[in-house]
């Protein structure tokens, strides 16, 4: 871990405006991530949450302001040291996106392979280890077509975790599966945060999720095109906006 | 609508929408909806003229019986029109659970905002241009850091593209090219025998081939079989959010996509130019021995004669580029493409037809070129 000044946020949003397909869909976002926080970035389906995801890792310049990870801008400068700092990250994509044409042990060996001095029997003993964490112990050799969508879900989250990052960021890593299975893949991260100490920035829109896993969520509102709260979701559920509560209030619903 | 206009003003105005008919009723403008009607002749021309903008009107349904789909679709319509015009509808005695449809059905969450104005077509154009010369600067860096060592390309991957892209493409080059070769001796046969002088029709065979011919077969088959192949790959990866999943990591996809193909072809395309061109060679013997009497020691002088450094290495250089041209056009497009399974179908379609017209003008660039510079 970083021997950084344990109180400065690990990830500021400052100003942020996010935008897609030349449409303005989020603006003036300001929040940090705390270290060793699970923060959830929560509201109806198309309010822009997975657009502000793939700013948050870098895959977009936004419109105006800026992100800082450990103080540092991710969207200016050279690329080299961007890309380093990418890599301090773990990113869960929403469908997964485990390279299709390698085995799941591959998928785990590439990014080693890559950004590590690690020997080969080494980078497989990791990769072992990390798919026997989310429980595909056994899937080392399978290709990703093989694989159920909460295994691959899984496989993905084991990926994430290959270099061993401080912040995990996870794309609706509940969606499309089973409640079981959802639970199952939110208990694994609330583990993973626990026993790795990795900070945690997820993006969902169900919310027995929300108040399972965050520590703060973070609200994003469509009409209002910002961001409306931010906060322990047990506290929003009471003291939030009208919109906030409406929409955490559904959990039991749920 | 004012209520002071007369009925007989508002008599003279109705008109009707199959039977249900608009008329003033208690200084309200209402439409009685009464069966059997026709959906359509509920649009604007059956509007009354005296409707005018603001007010409040009112749609009767108490002699509507039943309802079905087309019903509250056309009512829903209807109500849209008339709240476009500032009116103000009130829905009265509908039957059950039509009037609940219509509150349904109201305007939702998505803007409806005019969608982005497309590019104008030559805009579009230069932008697409721009991009292709984009790539092939990014290729020709990526390809500049793995010949310095910055960049390493996995040998197991190159070696999976030359197993899926040179042995099966081979058969179906062999073809062509041996067909190419019947066509090339039979026509040039008919031409050279007007003048005696069959003797050269080897010759003609083997540089038209050597030089020419088996390089562009070779790239149209390569264009048709990997290059929709590639452009198919890379999109699919690209809807998947696979080839993000590389960005993040700072991996380029270039080196790591696109690096292992072009080294790939580029492997395989001299075996596979050699074959097209042998294969050519030897069917255009068919007919120069059978039709124009050429006998086979002549044909075999005549055709190793012919064939010059020059000419092989300006067949080798064709081909090389057509093979490079097909790995370009599929990886740019499959690299471009959309997320969406639509998005992948363009790319393969583009991909194909893109390598295709830069082959066609690639060879005649460099055969009008080669020629000049008297190679």
């Amino acid at each position: 871990m970083v021997a950084n000044d344990a109180a400065s946020p690990l990830l500021q949003v400052q100003g942020l405006a996010v935008t897609a397909g030349g449409q303005a869909i989020q603006r003036g976002l300001d929040f940090d991530v705390r270290r060793g926080e699970v923060l959830v970035i929560v509201g109806p389906s198309g309010c822009g949450k997975s657009t502000l995801l793939r700013h948050l890792v870098g895959l977009e310049q936004p419109a105006a302001g800026r992100v800082l990870f450990d103080g540092h801008d991710l969207h200016r400068g050279a690329e080299a040291p961007r890309a380093a700092l990418r890599r301090r990250f773990g990113v869960m994509f929403q469908a997964g996106a485990l390279w299709s044409s390698m085995s799941l042990g591959e998928n785990l060996m590439l990014p080693m392979r890559l950004f590590t001095t690690l020997d080969a029997a080494e980078r497989e003993r990791r990769a072992r280890f990390k798919l026997a964490l989310v429980g595909l112990d056994g899937g080392f050799e399978l290709m990703p077509a093989q694989l159920s969508g909460g295994m691959r879900k899984r496989a993905a989250l084991a990926r994430a975790l290959a270099l061993d990052p401080e912040l995990l960021m996870l794309d609706e890593p509940g969606s499309g599966l089973d409640p079981l299975n959802a639970a199952r893949l939110d208990e694994l991260v609330l583990h993973l945060r626990q026993y790795l100490g990795t900070t945690v920035v997820m993006v969902t829109h169900e919310i027995a999720s929300v108040f399972a896993v965050a520590d703060r969520a973070l609200f994003l509102d469509p009409q209002e095109r910002t961001m409306t709260a931010i906060g322990a979701p047990q506290d929003l559920l009471v003291h939030g906006p009208a919109a906030v509560r409406a929409f955490l209030g559904r959990a039991d619903a749920a | 609508m004012t209520s002071t206009e007369s009925a007989a003003a508002a008599d003279a105005s109705a008109t009707r929408a199959g039977s249900s008919a608009w008329g003033l009723e208690q200084g309200v403008w209402t439409l009685r909806l009464v069966p059997p009607w026709a959906a359509k002749a509920l649009d604007d021309a059956a509007l009354p003229a005296a409707l005018g903008v603001g007010g409040r009107v009112r749609i009767d349904g108490s002699a509507l019986g039943h309802w079905d789909a087309g019903v509250a679709a056309a009512l829903w319509s209807l109500r849209e029109r008339l709240q476009q015009r500032g009116l103000q509808v009130e829905l009265a005695s509908l039957p059950a659970g039509l009037g609940e449809v219509l509150l349904l059905a109201q305007p939702g969450d998505v803007p409806r905002e005019p969608a982005a104005p497309a590019r104008p077509a030559l805009q579009h154009a230069l932008h697409e241009a721009g991009r292709t010369i984009a790539f092939f600067g990014e290729v020709l860096i990526a390809l500049a850091r793995w010949l310095s060592g910055r960049v390493t390309v996995r040998g197991t991957e190159v070696l999976q593209q030359l197993d899926q892209t040179g042995p099966r493409s081979a058969p179906i080059v062999l073809l062509t090219c041996a067909l190419v070769g019947v066509m090339l001796a039979y026509m040039g046969g008919a031409q050279l025998e007007r003048i005696g002088a069959q003797g050269f029709l080897a010759g003609v065979v083997t540089v038209g081939m050597v030089r020419e011919l088996a390089g562009l077969m070779t790239g149209v088959i390569l264009a048709g079989r990997v290059g929709a192949a590639f452009a198919a790959q890379l999109a699919t990866m690209q809807a998947g959010e696979e080839v993000d999943a590389l960005r993040v990591l700072g991996v380029d996809p270039i080196a790591h996509l696109v690096l292992p193909r072009l080294l790939a072809l580029l492997l395989m395309a001299p075996a596979l130019l050699a074959f097209g061109a042998l294969a050519g060679i030897a069917a255009g013997a068919l007919p120069a021995l059978w039709v124009y009497g050429v006998t086979p020691a002549e044909y075999l002088q005549q055709s190793l004669r012919a064939l010059t450094a020059t000419h092989l290495w300006i067949g080798l250089f064709k081909g090389m580029l057509y093979a490079a041209l097909v790995v370009a056009a599929g990886c740019r497009e499959g690299l471009h493409a959309g997320r969406s399974a639509q998005a992948v179908g363009q790319a393969t379609t583009a991909a194909v037809v893109k390598a295709l017209v830069w082959i066609v003008a690639a060879a005649c660039a460099t055969t009008v070129g080669f020629t000049a510079m008297g190679f």
